[in-house]
């Protein structure tokens, strides 16, 4: 099968590539080995420096709304991260101290939102709390299987009883100037987290639960809905295995399920992520880059590639594949001319191209410029 | 290096990361409580039932084995084999009367065929409905497959037939299990219609029996694996006669492709790539130069839902990409979603109202469309789709077939 371009994972970085290459008007497939790091996004767009308005418009006509303002976010266990762009769910604040009380509300049963370690995180910076459970009987399967619980299967029911919970609120709702609620709402209908902020007569700030991200699934939903509404093929739980490669160009792949039916096309992206992906792979070893082989940047002494202290930097998170100023994956140091390596494979390898959400888009768009510039 | 290559296991279990990917996926989480769900039912619980079978837990029949939770997993956990292989290992319960005469599919078939009017009368009938519902617990809300009065094998063993197909220099095999020999033959004869256009003669294999999902699902797959091991001996002579073997279902293409090996434990690798469907297979011969001559005036808004088993083989493309290059189609690519039939499973009577719970989405979103047909690879999904929101839905062969002059 013939395309103009065959992209390798079907995550942030990927799904950006190919919606700008469609909407260029050039054919894509996308191959994704199974879901991707969107379902742990925090929604945020770490390291994205300035408002990128293209950004901004390939989401919107994805029917997903960004805001950008310079500010901090309050995070799952209470602590505050610098950021910028995020999607509209997410509340970003001038200074750190919000609100003066603050209600944090959780539902019965439900153990993947860490109301205490928010309630702590935010008296240390002098805000009140007031911790209150409510119980949803709709929600609440926890007699039968209380470890199945997850964000998603609740933002499911959430999508048509929100109201409800809107008015448990109301009647909780004392002095408190804010209230924190776990970011389970909007999956199906976007429009929820929005509503909910109308309804209540306090700020409302939705904070990140345990994975899946509710809004990460939706922004892949939605994404990857857009990618197929401009004709992208998604290939969904295939995996390129090989590569047919001469003389340092890349004329098809080999994936798993469509074996001896060969992807071809004049450009390649690779967009297979980092170690929690599997676009990198480590052995006891070294660490390698399954499909191409290309170079990769790692410490020699596998001692050295993490810090035994668990919240410090890790250096394996730092490690990718080399790749060249327009992001050509080399091998053996030469440059496979019509490669792109782009989002998490690259590790910290172009650090002036940021990390995370950030490095996955604008790593994308530069090899989408190049592509779109070749005659 | 090796040592890794040692210490990995066939379903890839120690892989699983507990980053509950899957159960966002999982369509029967979605609508019964009682089902623990693929990460606790496949390698949570895998870790558990390896230390004591005791920890098998029985919920693991609401499965309905879609496999949505493999095509989601990021770490290449086969999770639904996990689920469907401790259920083989651990549930000793001897099957149900329903639950086998459910899963024999051949045999019913064989036994209904000569009498198929009066069948196909009969289980129409609400007092049927009623009876077997009462008796059998298979639920009197579901619209019962009809029988053919000739089977597929018959009509190509017509001398007339036969020498017709014989005729062409190019042969395949075809591979057209249960549905199309004793339920819908006319889509065995859209086949060969189109691979004779393509100048492809048809023949059968030599006796081919049910690919045996229907047994692996409902307990019975020891007699599974005999069938497994039968069909891997048929389609190895049919590729010793150097015959590529096409088919026409997608549940039956994984079965003989994956479930053969990877829970009844039946050698396959001499055969495996010699099976695909017959959409991949027209593809890459129209790719190769090969064409076809379609209506000028054929026009049909078509709506592709793509089967759970076609998800996890991959090979909807070929599908997708055969309609739309049709003169005259107009096609929509439905939202990936299970329509809840599950072969067997939404006959039940216990599962019918979660079964019509999980198609909802999809069902909401043909009505939406509201095409002419709906086009998809797979018998149950057709009998769903069609009872469910009365669209009819052809295979996207029987499409080709249609719209070929």
């Amino acid at each position: 099968m013939k395309f103009d371009t065959v992209i390798m994972g079907g995550g942030l970085a990927g799904l950006v590539a190919g919606i700008s290459l469609q909407q260029a008007g050039k054919s894509t497939a996308i191959v994704s080995m199974g879901q991707n790091s969107l379902h742990f996004f925090s929604g945020s767009f770490e390291s994205m420096t300035e408002p990128p308005q293209r950004v901004a418009d390939l989401f919107k006509d994805a029917g997903i709304g960004l805001h950008y303002r310079p500010g901090v976010r309050l995070m799952p266990l209470g602590t505050f991260k610098e950021s910028a762009m995020s999607l509209e769910d997410i509340e970003l604040f001038p200074s750190e101290k919000f609100a003066r009380r603050v209600l944090i509300v959780n539902f019965q049963g439900y153990h993947d939102f860490f109301s205490s370690f928010i309630a702590e995180g935010l008296e240390k910076k002098g805000m009140q709390c007031r911790i209150r459970f409510i119980n949803i009987p709709d929600i609440d399967p926890t007699h039968q299987a209380p470890g199945e619980m997850r964000s998603v299967q609740i933002a499911r029911t959430m999508d048509r009883i929100w109201e409800k919970v809107v008015q448990e609120i109301r009647l909780l709702l004392k002095d408190e100037d804010a209230v924190i609620l776990p970011q389970v709402f909007g999956l199906q209908d976007i429009s929820v987290p929005g509503r909910i902020r109308q309804s209540l007569p306090a700020k409302v700030v939705f904070v990140g639960t345990m994975p899946p991200s509710v809004p990460g699934v939706r922004t892949q939903m939605l994404l990857k809905k857009r990618y197929q509404l401009l004709g992208g093929t998604y290939l969904m739980g295939d995996e390129a295995i090989k590569a047919h490669v001469h003389e340092g160009v890349v004329h098809s792949v080999v994936t798993r399920n469509l074996d001896s039916h060969y992807l071809e096309a004049s450009n390649f992206i690779l967009a297979t992520g980092g170690l929690f992906s599997k676009g990198l792979v480590s052995n006891p070893f070294q660490l390698y880059e399954p499909v191409f082989g290309l170079d990769v940047e790692f410490a020699q002494d596998r001692n050295t590639w993490y810090n035994p202290a668990f919240k410090e930097d890790q250096p394996y998170m730092g490690y990718g594949v080399k790749a060249d100023e327009k992001l050509h994956g080399l091998v053996e140091g030469k440059p496979l001319q019509n490669l792109y390596a782009i989002g998490s494979i690259l590790g910290a390898t172009h650090p002036e191209l940021g990390s995370g959400a950030g490095l996955a888009i604008n790593s994308a768009l530069v090899a989408v410029d190049q592509i779109l510039s070749e005659k | 290096m090796k040592l890794q290559e040692y210490t990995i296991s066939k379903d890839n279990f120690e892989e699983c990361m507990k980053c509950t990917v899957c159960t966002a996926y999982c369509p029967v989480l979605q609508v019964n409580p009682l089902y623990p769900g693929p990460k606790q039912a496949g390698p949570d619980g895998e870790r558990l039932r390896l230390k004591d079978p005791y920890f098998f837990n029985y919920a693991l029949k609401y499965c309905m084995n879609c496999k949505r939770c493999e095509v989601a997993c990021p770490s290449g956990v086969k999770v639904a084999d996990l689920i469907q292989g401790a259920r083989i290992r651990y549930d000793h319960s001897a099957p149900k009367l329903r639950d086998q005469i459910l899963a024999s599919t051949d045999f019913m078939g064989t036994l209904a065929r000569p009498f198929a009017p009066i069948v196909n009368g009969v289980t129409g009938l609400g007092i049927t409905k009623t009876v077997l519902d009462a008796t059998l617990k298979i639920d009197h809300r579901r619209t019962f497959p009809k029988y053919s009065g000739r089977s597929f094998e018959s009509w190509l063993k017509k001398r007339s037939v036969e020498k017709a197909q014989a005729a062409f220099q190019e042969q395949v095999a075809y591979y057209h299990g249960c549905y199309v020999n004793y339920n819908y033959p006319q889509l065995g004869k859209d086949l060969v219609k189109v691979l004779n256009a393509l100048g492809v003669g048809v023949q059968l294999l030599e006796k081919e029996k049910c690919c045996g999902i229907a047994m692996i699902t409902n307990g019975m797959s020891a007699k599974a694996a005999k069938n497994a091991a039968h069909n891997v001996e048929v389609l190895g002579k049919a590729m010793d006669k150097g015959l590529k073997v096409v088919t026409t279902s997608s549940t039956c293409t994984l079965t003989i492709r994956d479930e053969y090996p990877n829970l009844l434990g039946v050698d396959n690798s001499a055969i495996r790539d010699s099976l695909m469907m017959a959409t991949r297979f027209i593809y890459e011969k129209l790719e190769k130069g090969a064409t076809l001559k379609f209506k000028a005036d054929y026009h049909l808004k078509v709506a592709y839902h793509t089967p759970c088993h076609m998800e996890k083989l991959g090979w909807g493309v070929f599908s997708e990409r055969l309609l739309s290059m049709i003169p005259g189609v107009e096609f929509t690519m439905l939202d990936s979603a299970c329509c809840g039939i599950a072969g067997t499973y939404g006959f039940k009577k216990e599962n019918y109202n979660q079964s019509q719970a999980i198609g909802t989405a999809l069902f909401d979103q043909i009505k939406m469309v509201n095409p002419d047909v709906v086009a998809c690879d797979c018998e149950t999904c057709k009998w769903q789709i069609e009872m469910s929101t009365g669209y009819k839905v052809m295979n996207p062969i029987s499409i080709l077939a249609e719209a070929l002059e």
